[in-house]
C-alpha cells in the first residue's frame, strides 16, 4: 500500500497522474510537463511534498549535536535561519542532503527527503548514541514529526505575492535561506521559510498535516490571476536539473563522497570533527579522481540516468550520466554526470552515448539556468 | 482518447492508414497521453527494409524513451521530416500531422481493428 499525503484527494481532482514515488502515491503531472516548467520559471508554481520528512531535534545540547552529525557548520546558522547541510556515513559517503531550520537556540527543524526518512532517522539515533557516548549527559531529543507535517513549496517570481495575501507575517524582509513563524489563514501555525528546489525565488510552508488541503486551495485560489499552477515531480525534476541540484539516489549516494559530488562547499572539513569527517578529509588529501560536471550535448538526443561518458574521441570511457533532460527552459538538452577528474573542465569535449550513437557533448559551467531576476 | 475508426493498431500502441500497398505509420493517443510531452522523435532513412516488430525509429518525452515498431514488413518510402523540428507535433495531432513513416508494403499487415484495440487499452489500466 502506497502513502499519501494529506493533498492526495486534492491532486485526483485536478487531474494529476499518480505515481509510486519511494513508497509514496504522488503527482508526477498535471497538465504536463512543459507548461508547468513554464508556469514556475515565467509565474509561480505549487508543489506538494509533503511526503519529505520533519525531523526535531531539541535539547541543550541539539546543536553541538547537529554540529557533529552534519557536514556544514551549525554554529553558523542563527536563530531565523536554515542551512544546507548532508548527512555523512562512517566511510565518507553520502546518507542524504538535507536543510535545518534553527527554531530557538535549542530547538531545530530537520528536513530530508522521503524515501530516506527513515534510514535518515535511524542513522542519526545511531550517531546520537556514539555522540552521548563521547559527552555523558548531553541533552538532546530526536522525533521522527514527517506524520506531523503537511510541506507545499510555492515557487517562483509571484510566490512572495500570492503567499502574502494568506499571511500578515511580512515576507519581503526574508532573506533566501532565513524562514518566520506565523500564521496562515489568520489561524493556521506555518514556518515560511525562503527555500526551494528550482532556482527560482519561493518558499517552503511547513503547516499541521490536517491543514494541508485549506493552506493548498487558498495558495492556488490567492494565484490563479497571475498564472499559478500545481506542479507535479516530473516538473520538480527538470527544474532542479537545469540548477544541476542534486537529488539522492541519481547524483548522491552512499558511496560517493561530498567532494566529488561538488559538495565541499557545505562540508567544512575544518570545523572540527563530525561524522565522516576523517574518511572525507583522507579522500580529498589523496585527491579526488571523479567530479560531478555539467553536460550540454551539442549534437540532437537526450542523455538519460545510467549512459556512459567517453572522451572526444568515443573511445575511452570516462564517466557516467546521473541526471539527463532536454532543459525546457533552454531549449537544448542538458545532464548531469560523473566524470574523470581529468576530463571535468569546462569547456572539454566528450561524448555520450546513447543507445550506440557517440554523441557530441561538452562540459560547461553551472548552473545552466539562472534566474532573470 | 480518440481511437479513429479507420485504422489498425498495434499492441505497441501505433497506428496505421493502410491505402492500397502503401501504410502510414504514427503512434496513437493514448501512446502519446502516456508518455508525456515529447521532446525527441528520431526516424530512419528512406530506403530502410523493416519486418513486423523491427525498431524503426525512437521517440523521447521529458521522462521516458521509447521505441516505435514497424506494424509490418516492407519498405520505407517516406519520413515525416517536421517532427524532428517539431516533436510537440506528436502529442498536438497524433492522428495527423504526426504521422512517421510510409512504408510500401510487402505483404498484407496483420493488426488489430478499433475495437479490439480499445479492448485492450482498457485492459492495460
Amino acid at each position: 500500500m502506497l502513502k499519501r499525503t494529506a493533498l492526495f484527494e486534492e491532486h485526483k481532482k485536478l487531474g494529476g497522474r499518480l505515481i509510486d514515488f519511494g513508497g509514496w502515491e504522488m503527482p508526477v503531472q498535471y497538465t504536463g510537463v512543459l507548461d508547468e516548467h513554464q508556469a514556475c520559471r515565467t509565474a509561480a508554481g505549487l508543489f506538494d511534498v509533503s511526503h519529505m520528512g520533519e525531523v526535531h531535534v531539541e535539547g541543550a545540547d541539539a546543536a553541538a549535536f547537529l554540529n557533529y552529525l552534519l557536514s556544514n557548520d551549525v554554529n553558523k546558522v542563527a536563530v531565523g535561519q536554515g542551512q544546507y547541510t548532508l548527512l555523512c556515513n562512517d566511510h565518507g559517503g553520502l546518507v542524504d542532503d538535507l536543510v535545518i531550520y534553527r527554531r530557538a537556540v535549542d530547538r531545530f527543524l530537520v528536513v530530508v527527503n522521503a524515501s530516506n526518512t527513515d534510514k535518515d532517522y535511524a542513522h542519526m539515533q545511531k550517531v546520537l548514541e556514539v555522540f552521548k557516548k563521547n559527552h555523558s549527559g548531553a541533552k538532546v531529543s530526536l522525533s521522527n514529526e514527517s506524520a506531523n507535517y503537511s510541506q507545499i513549496a510555492l515557487q517562483g517570481c509571484k510566490a512572495e505575492s500570492i503567499l502574502q495575501k494568506l499571511t500578515s507575517t511580512p515576507l519581503a524582509p526574508i532573506k533566501t535561506y532565513w524562514f518566520a513563524e506565523g500564521k496562515v489563514l489568520n489561524s493556521i501555525p506555518a514556518v515560511l521559510a525562503r527555500t526551494g528546489y528550482t532556482g527560482e525565488d519561493g518558499f517552503e510552508i511547513y503547516v499541521p498535516w490536517d491543514r494541508g488541503t485549506e493552506v493548498w486551495r487558498a495558495l492556488l485560489e490567492a494565484g490563479s490571476d497571475v498564472g499559478l499552477k500545481p506542479v507535479g515531480l516530473g516538473a520538480r525534476d527538470t527544474l532542479r536539473m537545469e540548477m544541476k541540484y542534486p537529488l539522492y539516489g541519481n547524483e548522491l549516494s552512499d558511496e560517493r563522497n561530498p567532494l566529488e559530488c561538488g559538495l565541499g562547499w557545505v562540508t567544512k572539513l575544518d570545523k572540527g570533527d563530525f561524522y565522516g569527517r576523517s574518511v572525507i578529509a583522507a579522500a580529498k588529501e589523496k585527491g579526488l579522481k571523479h567530479q560531478l560536471v555539467g553536460i550540454k550535448l551539442t549534437d540532437k538526443g537526450i542523455a538519460r540516468h545510467g549512459y556512459a561518458l567517453f572522451d572526444q574521441t568515443g573511445t575511452t570511457r570516462i564517466g557516467e550520466v546521473t541526471s539527463g533532460t532536454q532543459s525546457p527552459s533552454l531549449k537544448f538538452s542538458i545532464a548531469i554526470g560523473f566524470i574523470d577528474i581529468a576530463h571535468a573542465k569546462a569547456g572539454t569535449a566528450i561524448t555520450v552515448d546513447i543507445r550506440g550513437t557517440k554523441t557530441a557533448a561538452e562540459v560547461v559551467p553551472t548552473p545552466f539556468y539562472r534566474r532573470p531576476y | 482518447m480518440n481511437f479513429p475508426a479507420q485504422l489498425k493498431y498495434t499492441r505497441d500502441h501505433e497506428w496505421a492508414k493502410i491505402e492500397g500497398k502503401t501504410m502510414t505509420v504514427g503512434i496513437t493517443d493514448h501512446a502519446q497521453s502516456s508518455l508525456g510531452d515529447i521532446v525527441f522523435v528520431e526516424l530512419p532513412q528512406v530506403g530502410k527494409v523493416v519486418k513486423p516488430g523491427d525498431t524503426f525509429g525512437v521517440v523521447e518525452s521529458i521522462k521516458a524513451v521509447s521505441d516505435l515498431y514497424s506494424p509490418a514488413a516492407g519498405k520505407v518510402v517516406e519520413v515525416n521530416n517536421r517532427l524532428p523540428e517539431d516533436p510537440g507535433v506528436v502529442n498536438r495531432d497524433p492522428y495527423g500531422e504526426a504521422w512517421m513513416i510510409k512504408l510500401e508494403l510487402a505483404e498484407p499487415a496483420n493488426m488489430m481493428s478499433v475495437d479490439e484495440y480499445k479492448k485492450y487499452v482498457e485492459s492495460l489500466s
